[in-house]
């Protein structure tokens, strides 16, 4: 009988036992690795700076004409004044509308209503509507609200399919908020003899609220910076005055970027990234503002 | 009056019987002279309850009496909280589950088809296993229950701080009963949620394992609080603990889970029920001794 | 002291009126059957123009015609043939699943199974930074930065178009990283600890157990994101329009301008397409090739993502 001469590795160090291939390949591994992450992290830097150097000068040479000006032909006297206008009122409409329909789909789906498929195919249908592109959602508001409903292009128009777009995130958002809830302060609630919409009303919804306004707040950052639905709807660019009524004509600033990026003027590509830049500090304030509310007022479980 | 020379409760005595057939009677003549027992609160006839197809407990008869301490003591998966949350309806909230047999209330049918089950949850109260305060104030923990309630009080803050004297937690609270319920200990937390549960003037206390998430000191307090207790309401309490039961209740029920054949369903029957003095000094059935005595558990 | 509520009586068959509480639980009914009227008013604008459409075109021609030139809204065979459209949109996902899945895969293994905690404070709101931007702004860096400064000095100005499909590629690639990304890495991180243990114990390394253990196990998370990542690139608008370009073709030239389903769109209603004429109608044709293919891979994602979430439940 012979033994089996098993070698075990004479020291400990780094990849004794290991051939080189193996610990090329792991170093091999690792770099590339890290540079693929290092390399998304530049292109955004790349983006940012680009953004900053095209636009900065021309945002900071006349700033009060920049957000005071309306739109011109001749990209010096150009400015942002209309856009900025209407994505505000846009932004209104569409938190007004698409807040209470979406928190309150997700209330009944995730405490009321009962497990049957009808309630299954609701949130299937849901979880679709999720990734169904923008521009979509554009035709359906040409459709719908443009021409059937008779809105025309108005603020309305846009607000509404802006806000049907944001319906399906703020409703799963919501829903993970008050999952979040333990059932205990439900039961606790039952216990006392209240009623599943007293229960809902006075402890869960408020503890979910929180979360739920992130992502409300998060939806509408969102909602904002898209384009393609509002050119479907007929958003315009050549809006010579602010707002006065839901039902105007109306103009958005990434509408407006996407106008001045597609003339061939150098000027009007300065413009177009001067009033980038005026939509990334919006968005990040709103980004910002959504992480302040998650931070501060989450209850701790 | 009831009859002195009642029979005790009885069971045939060897495992794989039902629980005890003919209704038990404990003779309230027996009881210390505190509070005159009436007519029992609950009258439990032949209960079982089911999850889906699962029979959780079986054949459950017995009567609660009021203003007493009813322990319900038995090894884990005995359907013991399964049993007392059949009192106060909070089963229901689970989808799929089915009640069979009665239980009556204060001679109304529990289950009866005008029965609300929000009026029930109102007069049977009940406090859990882990503290569950509202994550608000102090004083708005008490006063969610008769707010929603619809009781108009003429004067809320009486009504919580009497709340709180009776939970014997208004000494420790009164000057920061606007703080959140979370700054609280475990046992506050806990004296909370009796309070908030007295607040609704309910005619029973549920209890499921009170004290198995606090230490021996927020025990003893909670298990002093109950003695006082006892004396405006009925409490039900089911504990692991033994040398619990045996301290603070009036009766103490033993359940015991049966194997079935193929060993894959446990279902909990009530074994013996008597006067808690008599169930551990001198119990009738060798199942319950056994439980008494540790040899199983 | 005493309060002035009585005792309540021990009856429990009174039931309490709440009428408004009905009133309100079927309004938040209503909420939830919003969502099911936006998918049929979806549907139902989509369908009912398209219907007219192919009743002027026939569904095979569309289907299988490589001629896009919708100008003049003449019906002529072969004039609405959706395949150079299709063919764009196809270039831009390829292209951009080049740029993006090997970016958004490398940082979602590295911060999984490699990156410090700190490093992943810093990369993370990175990645949140990226899928925030707009797309008509990433839409600008490709026409301003990715084709002057990047494509044309390598390649050559004659070789590449002012409009091209590389830099609505890149431009969509970036987008799709965070995709990739963030539901990638949570498929990793999914996989139990367990796993990870067994193969270090056995003297693995962690590029082994990185690229041999835990990405097979989280391949069908993966596989997800990357569908999805897929039909957000299809859907994307603005980054192509700007920087793609707007003529149809069939080719398989990068550098060359094409025009994507979703570009058509957004030129369509740029221009003047009166109600009810052809043009008008291919529009909606159009949006309802880009929303039968996203939908098909939403569906198949959507499936992947509870196959991963089961696994380890």
């Amino acid at each position: 009988m012979t033994a089996v001469a098993v070698g075990a590795p004479a020291g400990l160090g780094r990849g004794a036992s290991r051939t080189r291939l193996s610990l090329l390949l792991d170093g091999v591994a690792a770099f590339s690795l890290f540079l693929g992450t290092f390399l998304g992290v530049v292109a955004l830097g790349l983006l940012l700076v680009t953004i900053y150097d095209r636009g900065w000068d021309r945002l900071a040479a006349d700033p009060g004409a920049f957000f005071g000006n309306f739109v011109s032909r001749f990209p010096a006297r150009a400015g942002i004044k209309a856009a900025l206008y209407g994505t505000m009122w846009l932004m209104g409409l569409t938190a007004l509308f698409s807040f209470p329909v979406g928190v309150g789909a997700a209330v009944y789906l995730e405490e009321f209503a009962p497990r049957n498929r009808l309630t299954n195919l609701i949130e299937a249908n849901i979880a679709n509507l999720a990734g169904v592109p923008s521009v979509v959602y554009g035709i359906l508001g040409l459709g719908v609200f443009v021409r059937f409903l008779g809105m025309g292009p108005s603020l309305l128009a846009g607000g509404l399919t802006l806000g049907v777009m944001s319906l399906p995130v703020i409703i799963i958002a919501a829903r993970e908020s008050l999952r979040a809830v333990p059932e205990s302060v439900r039961l606790a609630a039952y216990a006392l003899g209240a009623t599943k919409w007293q229960a809902v009303r006075h402890h869960v919804l408020p503890a979910a609220m929180p979360g739920t306004m992130t992502g409300v707040i998060l939806s509408l950052s969102r909602a904002i910076g898209e384009t393609a639905p509002l050119l479907v709807i007929g958003a315009a660019v050549s809006i010579f005055n602010t707002p006065d009524d839901v039902r105007d004509p109306f103009s958005a600033l990434p509408v407006l970027i996407f106008n001045w990026t597609s003339r061939p003027q150098p000027a009007f590509a300065e413009a177009a990234a001067a009033a980038s830049i005026v939509l990334l500090a919006m968005l990040l304030a709103m980004n910002a503002v959504a992480i302040f509310v998650r931070n501060r007022f989450s209850t701790r479980w | 009056m009831p009859d002195p020379n009642a029979t005790l409760s009885q069971s045939a005595g060897a495992p794989g019987t039902a629980g005890p057939t003919r209704r038990p009677e404990v003779p309230a003549a027996d009881d210390p002279p505190t509070v005159a027992a009436g007519a029992p609160v609950f009258r439990i006839d032949d209960l079982s309850f089911f999850y889906g197809a699962f029979r959780a407990i079986r054949g459950v008869t017995m009567d609660i009496a009021e203003n007493r301490i009813t322990a319900v003591i038995g090894p884990s998966g005995c359907g013991k909280s399964t049993f007392i949350r059949c009192l106060n309806r909070m089963n229901e909230l689970i989808p799929g589950t089915r009640v069979e047999g009665r239980i009556a209330y204060h001679d109304q049918d529990l289950y009866g088809d005008d029965v609300d089950p929000i009026e029930v949850r109102r007069r049977i109260g009940m406090v859990f296993q882990k503290p569950n305060p509202f994550p608000k104030s102090i004083y708005d923990n008490v006063a969610f229950g008769p707010r929603v309630n619809g009781m108009k009080p003429s004067s809320m803050d009486d009504l919580v701080e009497e709340s709180l004297r009776k939970a014997a937690l208004w000494d420790e609270v009164k000057d920061k009963v606007k703080k959140s319920a979370f700054s609280l200990s475990g046992g506050q937390q806990q004296r909370l949620c009796i309070a908030r549960c007295i607040a609704v003037r309910p005619d029973v206390i549920l209890m499921d394992e009170p004290c198995s998430a606090l230490d021996p000191l927020a025990t003893n307090r909670i298990e002093e609080l109950m003695m006082e207790l006892k004396r405006d309401y009925t409490i039900v309490i089911v504990t692991h603990n033994m040398q619990q039961a045996a301290r603070v209740s009036d009766r103490t029920a033993f359940f015991t889970a049966e194997v079935s054949d193929e060993g894959r369903e446990r279902t909990g029957v009530l074994v013996e029920f008597d006067r808690t003095e008599r169930i551990f000094t001198a119990p009738s059935d060798r199942r319950t001794e056994d439980y008494i005595t540790g040899r199983f558990g | 002291m005493a309060t002035s509520i009585p005792i309540p009586d021990r009856n429990i068959t009174r039931h309490r009126s709440r009428p408004g509480e009905r009133a309100v639980v079927g309004l938040l009914a209503v909420c939830a059957v919003v969502s099911v009227l936006v998918t049929l008013g979806i549907i139902a604008v989509l369908a009912g123009e398209t219907i007219s459409f192919f009743a002027k075109v026939p569904v095979l021609d569309f289907l299988t015609g490589t001629r896009w030139a919708p100008l003049g809204g003449r019906v002529e065979a072969g004039d609405f043939g959706v395949l150079p459209l299709i063919n764009g949109s196809l270039m831009i996902a390829v292209g951009s699943l080049f740029v993006g899945l090997p970016l958004g895969l490398a940082t979602a293994v590295y911060l999984a199974e490699y990156a410090r905690p700190r490093v992943r404070s810093v990369v993370k709101p990175v990645l949140e930074v990226l899928a925030g931007i707009p797309t008509v702004v990433v839409g600008f860096f490709a026409l301003n930065f990715v084709t002057p400064t990047l494509l044309r000095p390598i390649f050559g100005d004659e070789r590449v178009f002012i409009f091209n499909a590389a830099a609505g590629a890149v431009a969509v690639g970036l987008m799709i990283l965070p995709v990739i990304a963030s539901i990638s890495e949570d498929a990793m991180r999914a996989v139990p600890q367990a796993l990870r243990e067994a193969a270090f114990g056995m003297g693995a390394s962690r590029r082994v157990v990185a690229l041999r253990v835990v990405m097979p196990a989280a391949l069908s998370g993966i596989a997800a994101s990357v569908i999805l990542a897929v039909s957000r690139a299809v859907g994307e608008t603005m980054a192509v329009t700007i920087a793609s370009g707007n003529t149809p073709r069939l080719t398989t030239d990068f550098f060359d301008s094409i025009q994507t389903l979703t570009a058509y769109i957004a030129q369509t209603v740029s221009g003047e397409a009166a109600a009810g004429s052809i043009r008008y109608e291919s529009l909606f044709a159009v949006g309802a090739t880009l929303f039968l293919i996203t939908l098909g891979m939403n569906l198949l994602s959507i499936r992947l993502v509870r196959r991963f979430r089961q696994a380890y439940q």
